[in-house]
């Protein structure tokens, strides 16, 4: 019986062939569009750290004053001092207090051009704050830390060009005319979104591959190689600067712990205002890390735009489909009539509509699986392409498709399909 | 002009109460929906298209990083060294070294100015690029009034605070929002309680940060010429026709100045317009979907329409035929299904206007909208009535062909 009412859907629906491919592809455009434009912003949205999100804060400290902050809102960085009197308070914690180099490499061979090596200056716990899996040795030590040292540790593809990938620990780098001591390879590691520095490189699809001890960047005063805020008579590498441009991490256990750091941070501000450094109330911020990445809007509004416009577009094709199957099952009320007085249930009417309407929600649904495939393949035709990598076509997102588009068909469906299981046998006939 | 039977349309949209709701619905959301995406895509058409006020089809932006350590002389005697390889070049008519570009940034400059010393809010805000001798030409601005910097007027390797730096030009924009009413040639303004002298005021130019915000064309070019000892960017403006030939050029050029630098052969070497073609990847790519799904989205109604149209006039054969019957004219049928259509629609708009609104305001935080004028509903609603009475039209002149003696047969077909 069931097979009946396939080939009597089928044959319903080629009757009225334009009708039925708009309904199908109009399906099949709304399903595709809300699976592809899903699958990148949950691609955008998932967090590498999310273990974490709620243990890892970066405190905000008000230094440039209240016009300032109107202006340009709280700097999302530290100057050195307030880095170095935060890191002198809490050492119970870990706490990571970055800032991004770029050195060059110049190759012995005088034919090749010299490569640049991006990385960041950071202080020995970043390592362990976002466990950064090593290939081939570790970190600096303690004392390098606090001292500052030639010891460097370098990403995994860094060490492919130099040393062609062999252990390298021990051996020199010169970089940017200084000698480094390898004291690390990283195996490959770039998960996203790079929470930590503030510059637009949140979804960088290249690894850093540099790291050098946060107190020796300083030593050798190597510029940062991101974004520095406000203005001063000092280098930002002086303790009398009042330029930010260090990000600084703090790793607190519970949300007590948080309590206490941001009363801490308050009294530090107040403290900064009583010697005269500040003018003005104490303006501190302390953010988790999921509420960071809202804060700093890393997921483009661009993919949520287009993920709400997608939902949109399917919400039309579902009231879309309501107005066509209703009045298309009403149109057939006469043959309702007929069959129900022929001895039709009224369950046999809804087994048949209801069949009818699967066929045209699984034709939408697979014709939207391929849609699908097209999307995500051509996703770097509208979106930045460091963006569009990130989705991918899976077996999930393709299944997805027509059972949404399934779903969405009968949902539709059920009040023209109960209308029609409503009509009265012979009624019909006898208003003719 | 037939007169509108307003009876007969009331009793039929009552009696399909379920497929006027549908129809209603299908038009208050296209309607809800399209407004906020043309809304979206005007704004970033804006931005797209916004002018630099540079010469843009001959300017190439190279990329240049230096191998370290430099001292900042070393760093000025190279770039130096550079800029002069540069300007010799045969079709090359200028070149000079800054941090920041036009609409590429990256990064943003912002700076007080006031009109007094010691002034507690500034009278403008504006973004600044340090600038010598030779960006009026490197750019190819436009010198509205005064004159170009002189090489003695140049600063070498300092900051914006310095005070040694006495005179500075602007943009025409910012020299309105200085002096209103009033000549700003000549006169002094303050920068971080530094007395400034504008001696020239060029056309507009777009600042370094991407945007169209109130200080997008307030500029300033501070006579200091800069040097990072990371490396600046060039900035080089070739004769007309002459800018391709020079790219290809130029990395040749520069390594054969000095080996000790990082600049890629592809990407560092580019034209402004592959520049700004980057730079507005995103809002390019964000027009060309959202313009894709309104299409579909009205084009789904209107299909929608037609439809639900159809099926109706074909269910109600029997009664048109006994109205052609009973007198009315063809015409008389046709502006029937029209103003039913009309009065549908009418009634989507109105609620759809109301949808869009609530639409913006409650997604306008998550999407970083901005707050939707009521002219962009307007325009669409009247777009979306006249889409509605076309795509009606084809189901109403298949009504008005329905033959008098339609009315006689028994079985409805």
């Amino acid at each position: 019986m069931f097979f009946y009412y396939v080939t009597l859907g089928i044959r319903s629906l080629l009757n009225q062939r334009g009708i039925t491919t708009w309904m199908i592809l109009l399906i099949a455009l709304g399903v595709a569009g809300t699976v592809s434009t899903f699958s990148l912003l949950r691609a955008l949205s998932s967090n590498a750290f999310a273990a974490k999100a709620h243990r890892l804060f970066v405190p905000q400290i008000d230094n440039h004053g209240p016009d300032y902050v109107k202006a340009y809102g709280i700097d999302p960085v530290l100057t050195l001092r307030d880095v170095e009197a935060l890191r002198a308070h809490d050492s119970a914690h870990l706490q990571a207090a970055i800032f991004p180099i770029n050195l060059s490499f110049v190759p012995t061979d005088t034919t090749m051009d010299a490569l640049q090596a991006k990385g960041y200056a950071v202080t020995l716990d970043y390592f362990q704050m976002l466990d950064v899996p090593f290939r081939f040795g570790s970190a600096w030590s303690r004392a390098a830390d606090k001292e500052g040292s030639n010891e460097i540790v370098i990403g995994n593809e860094l060490n492919q060009k130099v040393f062609r990938g062999a252990n390298s620990v021990g051996q020199e780098i010169r970089l940017d005319g200084h000698t480094y001591r390898i004291s690390g390879v990283l195996a490959p590691w770039n998960p996203l979104p790079r929470f930590y520095t503030y510059y637009k490189d949140a979804f960088d699809p290249r690894a850093p591959q540099l790291f050098l001890p946060f107190r020796q960047a300083l030593n050798l005063r190597i510029p940062t190689a991101g974004g520095s805020y406000g203005e001063s008579s000092f280098f930002p590498w002086d303790m009398r600067s009042e330029i930010s441009f260090i990000s600084y991490w703090v790793e607190l256990p519970d949300s007590a712990a948080a309590a206490q750091y941001r009363n801490y941070l308050h009294a530090y501000a107040d403290e900064q205002r009583a010697d005269g450094r500040f003018q003005w109330p104490a303006n501190v911020a302390l953010r988790d890390q999921e509420d960071w990445l809202n804060y700093e809007h890393v997921v483009p509004p661009e993919a949520r735009i287009s993920f709400v416009v997608a939902l949109g577009l399917l919400v039309v094709c579902a009231v879309n489909t309501v107005g066509l199957l209703l009045a298309r099952f009403m149109r057939r009320s006469s043959d309702i009539g007929v069959r129900r007085a022929l001895g039709g249930s009224r369950s046999t009417i809804l087994f048949q509509y209801l069949t009818e309407a699967a066929v045209i929600g699984l034709a939408g649904g697979l014709l939207g699986a391929v849609l699908t495939i097209c999307f995500l393949s051509s996703l770097g035709l509208v979106f930045p392409v460091e963006v569009a990598r990130l989705a991918h076509v899976t077996f999930g997102t393709l299944l997805q498709a027509p059972i949404i588009a399934l779903c969405m068909v009968l949902f539709s469906a059920a009040y023209p399909i109960l209308r029609a299981c409503r009509i009265e046998p012979g009624w019909q006939l006898k208003s003719s | 002009m037939v007169s509108i039977p307003v009876r007969p349309i009331v009793s039929s949209l009552v009696r399909h109460k379920a497929g006027v709701f549908i129809m209603a619905c299908q038009v208050a959301l296209t309607l809800a929906i399209v407004a906020n995406l043309i809304f979206i895509i005007t704004q970033r058409v804006a931005l797209i298209f916004q002018p630099s006020g540079i010469d843009e089809a001959n300017i190439i932006i190279v990329d240049n990083h230096w191998v370290g350590p430099l001292t900042l002389e070393e760093a000025h005697a190279r770039t130096d060294a550079d800029l002069a390889a540069l300007r010799a070049l045969p079709g090359v008519i200028d070149a000079y070294a800054d941090y920041t570009i036009p609409i590429a940034g990256p990064w943003a400059n912002l700076t007080d100015l006031s009109l007094k010393p010691e002034q507690k809010s500034p009278t403008a805000r504006a973004e600044t690029y340090f600038a010598d001798e030779h960006a009026v030409a490197a750019y190819g601005l436009r010198l509205v009034k005064g004159r170009n910097f002189e090489t003695s007027e140049v600063v070498v390797g300092s900051t914006e605070a310095d005070p040694t730096v006495g005179s500075i030009i602007i943009t025409e924009d910012l020299s309105r929002s200085l002096f209103p009413s009033g000549e700003a040639l000549g006169k002094t303004v303050f920068m971080s309680n530094h007395p400034r002298t504008i001696v020239g005021i060029v056309a507009d130019v777009k600042a370094p940060q991407k945007g169209t915000g109130d200080h997008a064309y307030k500029a300033i070019f501070l006579p200091v010429r800069l040097a990072d000892v990371a490396g600046d960017p060039y900035i080089v403006r070739t004769q007309s026709g002459a800018a391709e030939n020079v790219r290809k050029s130029l990395t040749d050029i520069l390594y054969k100045t000095s080996r000790l630098r990082i600049l890629d052969r592809q990407e560092g070497v580019q034209h402004f317009g592959a520049l700004r073609a980057k730079v507005f990847a995103a809002d390019r790519g964000l027009v060309i979907l959202l313009t894709a799904a309104s299409i579909i989205l009205l084009l789904a109604t209107a299909g929608g329409i037609i439809g639900i149209t159809t099926l109706w006039v074909d269910g109600r054969r029997r009664a048109l035929g006994m109205r052609r019957a009973l007198g009315a004219r063809r015409r008389d049928i046709l502006g029937l299904i029209l103003a039913e259509n009309f009065f549908i629609v009418l009634l989507g708009i109105l609620s759809g206007s109301i949808i869009a609104l609530i639409a913006n305001i409650s997604l306008m935080h998550y999407l970083a909208l901005k707050s939707l004028p009521p002219t962009y509903i307007t325009l669409t609603s009247l777009f979306v009535l006249v889409l509605g009475q076309c795509a009606a039209l084809p189901p109403a002149r298949r009504a008005a062909r329905v033959p008098p003696a339609e009315a006689m047969r028994i079985v409805p077909s």
